[in-house]
């Protein structure tokens, strides 16, 4: 059959640049193909233009600001570039679907769900009322929600994260479309749930036969979907091939050097069993929210008590990393703040050095925070846009009451040690990338000379490359200068590099600890089990470039 | 919800207790004798006193606020120092006209500056956009008063199209009601209609760039449905907290219409009462404004409720 092998989007020498008088080229003539039947992943780091690609497919772009300059993008064989707007809009939500990154923002706050889904096929289709509704229930049931009608009754608000990206995805495949294009869409998830999301995706796309272009800068969800694999950088593609043999053998360095940065999930041999001091020891540490009012109060309405962290104990001690590793809601932030005494824990204590800071106030609080320093997971936020960095840098240090010119000595130091240049002192945060970014947080708490480094998802922000460097300051520095570092993350990978022993947390209670070599590789509770198992791209070995379970011949 | 409103209810106790404080010692503190207005400036000396006595205003000022509280708490504004007529029955003749005029005027406002928002911040940075802006900054600047007679002139005077002025109560027929109520609501609502559709714009401007707004767009929605239903609904709280507080805020431009356009409305009798120190009356008029202001702010809120289902009162 000849139609079979006419790609459902074809993407030929596709060129896009802003406009404007001085304009730059974001896509520097792309091409690929997407067959039907196949899940093609479009691969690379931020700003290689990736999801461009995708918004100039489903016609998309803020036209003002960005404009496809040459070359074709063809769906089913015809062009979406000189398509009308008339038409591209009778294609977008039939033909060509997408579902997109952030599950939070992708729904109307304010509509209910059930409009929201209908309106694809208002839009679309012919169908009365009840029809319509029916229409609806079953495009839930096809993405496993439970009990449709009360999701069609819903608002977004009243959604779990992963309800919200089913409910995306019931939305793009509801009117069967050629293609779905999906941006980054379990980027934003917790790993069991993304788990579910890419078995979905997948089911759905065999059943269908759907072409599906999926966007990610995860390379282990590439090998969990992808057939075949598209990698760009800087706006073009640098190699395409089939999703084993690209991972198996690279043909460019800048894949290679892709694949090495990513983390292993097996965690390094121990360094021995070096036993420090105890620095940190936190001993049935509690968090509770109370959400009440005092009228409520008055007519003796019980307080709706949210338990954030329940009874956590550990011990960290000089000079080693412990990870705090769970999923969102786990209260593993929470056991972060209240280290740092950012909130007041409700019970327990924390005992620095071991004086109990849980409740301490004024000077002998002010003391304890010059000793525990934190790294914020947004760069972009936690560095204030209008002051220049050394203005950052110097606020802490000058609180303390250090005067100006040792100040500004040790921040060129502190600024040498995190790999910059200390003549970027002057600039302000947007003149960084990402990145630096993070350097200049780690070097905004190394000024304050501390003991302990509290990390919250320190580098989950930044791209795979870019994480690995910050990964390695952050060891190094720690190593060092003796440091003890608490490190709360998501990802399983990134605890296994770093972390000398993780603990592991669910709905606020520790549910394992240990060392990560055990942990990690032989966990003894099934939730930590099940998280392991989750990780995306398990099947591979990635030092190994071969599928995991083959032994290295010697 | 209903929780929510009788608490509100309860609370705005305490601020109206507050206003007629307030009002009281401003018009007692500010210079100026209703006796001599009432008496004249030929009055003597013992006729101001007489005076004074009759309108129980030789008694200490803590005398004279206890009197007046107690019989508001009965009900009772008082009587016109000017003509010896009841307060509320004053109020009473005037209110129709001025809530008609501030209802039209509202009504006015956004039938033009919610579409005209939306359009300029769908065409943003074209023709349009650029019109309704200019637009809104002359709005802005005229005052009311030049706009209302530019209204007449060219609708009443040369294009004979609409009455000059005066005023037509509803019961009277909807026809003569509207003829009249037009130009003045017109000229009054250009100043909101401004303020409005610039809100609108800024705040449309802001949601269009929402990641909904682009699933709308990606389900391939009409143009118009993304704006005023996955757009307009969310930009809606930041322009009702405008509309809300600029209908507060029209009594003041309602004096001035009332005035250009010849509406016996409360507008002249404040300025009457005020002339003439015309204290039960000038206190009862604040009063009620007052009253205006805590009910619009109240529906303001509960409004948002309505709009966005995830704002919950307890």
């Amino acid at each position: 059959m000849k139609a079979a092998l006419t790609p459902a989007l074809s993407v030929r020498n596709l060129h896009v640049a802003t406009t404007g008088t001085n304009p730059t080229e974001i896509l520097k003539g792309i091409s690929f193909d997407v067959n039907p039947g196949e899940i093609v992943c479009l691969v690379g780091e931020s700003g290689s233009g990736k999801s461009v690609t995708s918004l100039v497919a489903m016609d998309l772009l803020p036209k003002q600001e960005i404009r496809p300059t040459g070359g074709a993008v063809l769906l089913n064989g015809e062009d979406i570039l000189t398509a009308t707007p008339a038409r591209t809009k009778a294609l977008r939500g039939a033909e060509m679907a997408m579902v997109f990154q952030e599950p939070m923002t992708a729904l109307n706050p304010v509509l209910r769900i059930g409009l929201q889904m209908e309106e694809v096929f208002l839009a679309h289709r012919k169908m009365t009322g009840p029809d319509r509704r029916q229409a609806v229930f079953e495009a839930f049931e096809a993405v496993q929600l439970p009990n449709p009608p009360r999701i069609y009754d819903s608002f977004p608000h009243q959604l779990s994260g992963g309800q919200r990206q089913r409910v995306m995805i019931a939305m793009a495949l509801a009117l069967k479309p050629r293609l779905l294009i999906a941006d980054e869409p379990t980027t934003a998830l917790d790993v069991t749930t993304q788990k579910q999301i890419l078995t979905l995706i997948r089911q759905l796309q065999e059943e269908n036969g759907t072409a599906v272009l999926f966007i990610t800068h995860d390379m282990g969800v590439v090998v969990d979907i992808a057939d075949r694999v598209c990698v760009m950088r800087n706006g073009e593609v640098m190699e395409t091939g089939p999703v084993h043999e690209l991972l198996a053998a690279p043909k460019t360095d800048y894949t290679r050097s892709l694949l090495a940065a990513i983390p292993s999930l097996t965690p390094p041999e121990p360094a021995g069993e070096e036993r420090g001091d105890i620095v940190l020891e936190v001993s049935a540490l509690s968090k509770e929210f109370r959400l009440g009012n005092p009228l409520a109060r008055l007519i003796g309405k019980p307080d709706h008590v949210v338990k954030a962290v329940d009874e956590v104990s550990f011990c960290l001690r000089r000079g080693r990393t412990l990870g705090i590793v769970g999923e969102s809601g786990s209260g593993k932030s929470t056991v972060a703040r209240c280290v740092m005494r950012l909130e007041d824990p409700s019970s327990g204590a924390i005992l620095l050095d071991g004086h109990d800071i849980s409740t301490v106030q004024g000077g002998a609080l002010m003391r304890a925070r010059k000793r525990l320093q934190m790294v914020f997971q947004d760069p972009n936020r936690s560095l204030n846009p209008r002051i220049p960095i050394l203005e950052s840098l110097s606020e802490g240090p000058m609180n303390y009451g250090e005067d100006r010119t040792s100040i500004h000595a040790r921040a060129a130091e502190v600024m040498e040690i995190v790999g910059l240049d200390p003549t970027g002192l002057l600039r302000y945060p947007h003149q960084f990338s990402g990145g630096q970014r993070q350097r200049i947080a780690i070097a905004r708490a190394l000024l304050m000379e501390p003991e302990i480094i509290v990390a919250d998802e320190a580098v989950s922000a930044l791209d795979v490359s870019v994480q690995a460097q910050v990964l390695d300051l952050l060891d190094q520095i720690r190593r060092e200068r003796n440091l003890s570092m608490l490190f709360i993350t998501h990802d399983l990978r990134v605890a296994a590099q770093i972390c000398d022993e993780v603990m592991v947390m669910r709905n606020g209670r520790v549910v394992e600890m240990g060392p990560a070599s055990e942990v990690l590789a032989n966990p003894k509770h099934p939730y930590t089990a099940a998280l392991i198992d989750a990780a995306p791209g398990r099947s591979w070995d990635f030092v190994a470039g071969q599928p995991v379970g083959i032994p290295v011949p010697s | 919800m209903i929780h929510y409103f009788v608490k509100r209810l309860l609370m705005a106790i305490p601020v109206m207790f507050f206003v007629a404080v307030f009002v009281f010692l401003l018009l007692r503190l500010t210079p100026g004798d209703p006796a001599i207005i009432i008496a004249g400036d030929q009055a003597t000396q013992a006729q101001l006193e007489t005076i004074r006595e009759n309108l129980g205003l030789d008694e200490p000022l803590l005398g004279q606020f206890v009197t007046w509280m107690g019989n508001l708490m009965r009900g009772d504004f008082g009587v016109s120092l000017i003509s010896q007529k009841p307060v509320l029955t004053l109020i009473g003749q005037r209110i129709g006209p001025t809530l008609s005029l501030a209802l039209a005027a509202m009504s006015l406002t956004l039938f033009f500056a919610l579409p005209l928002g939306v359009m300029a911040a769908w065409r943003h940075g074209k023709l349009l956009d650029r019109a309704v802006m200019i637009f809104s900054v002359l709005g802005f600047s005229v005052p009311v008063f030049v706009t209302g007679y530019v209204l007449i002139s060219v609708f009443a005077v040369n294009l004979q199209l609409l009455p000059v002025q005066g005023y037509r109560p509803l019961s009277e027929g909807l026809v003569p009601f509207l003829q009249r109520i037009f130009l003045p609501a017109l000229a009054l609502a250009s100043i909101y209609i401004a303020l409005v559709s610039r809100m609108t714009r800024a705040s449309m401007l802001e949601i269009l760039q929402e990641d909904y707004v682009r699933t709308a767009r990606a389900k391939g929605l009409n143009e118009s449905v993304v704006l005023f239903r996955h757009a307009l609904r969310n930009a809606a709280i930041p322009i009702l907290t405008i509309v809300g507080t600029g209908f507060a805020m029209l009594i003041s431009g309602v004096v001035v219409t009332e005035s250009v356009f010849n509406i016996p409305g409360l507008g002249r009798l404040v300025v009457d009462a005020v002339l003439a120190r015309d204290y039960p009356l000038i206190q009862a008029i604040i009063l009620l404004t007052a009253g205006i202001y805590v009910l619009i702010n109240l529906l303001i809120d509960l409004s948002y409720a309505l709009t966005d289902p995830r704002v919950r009162y307890q």
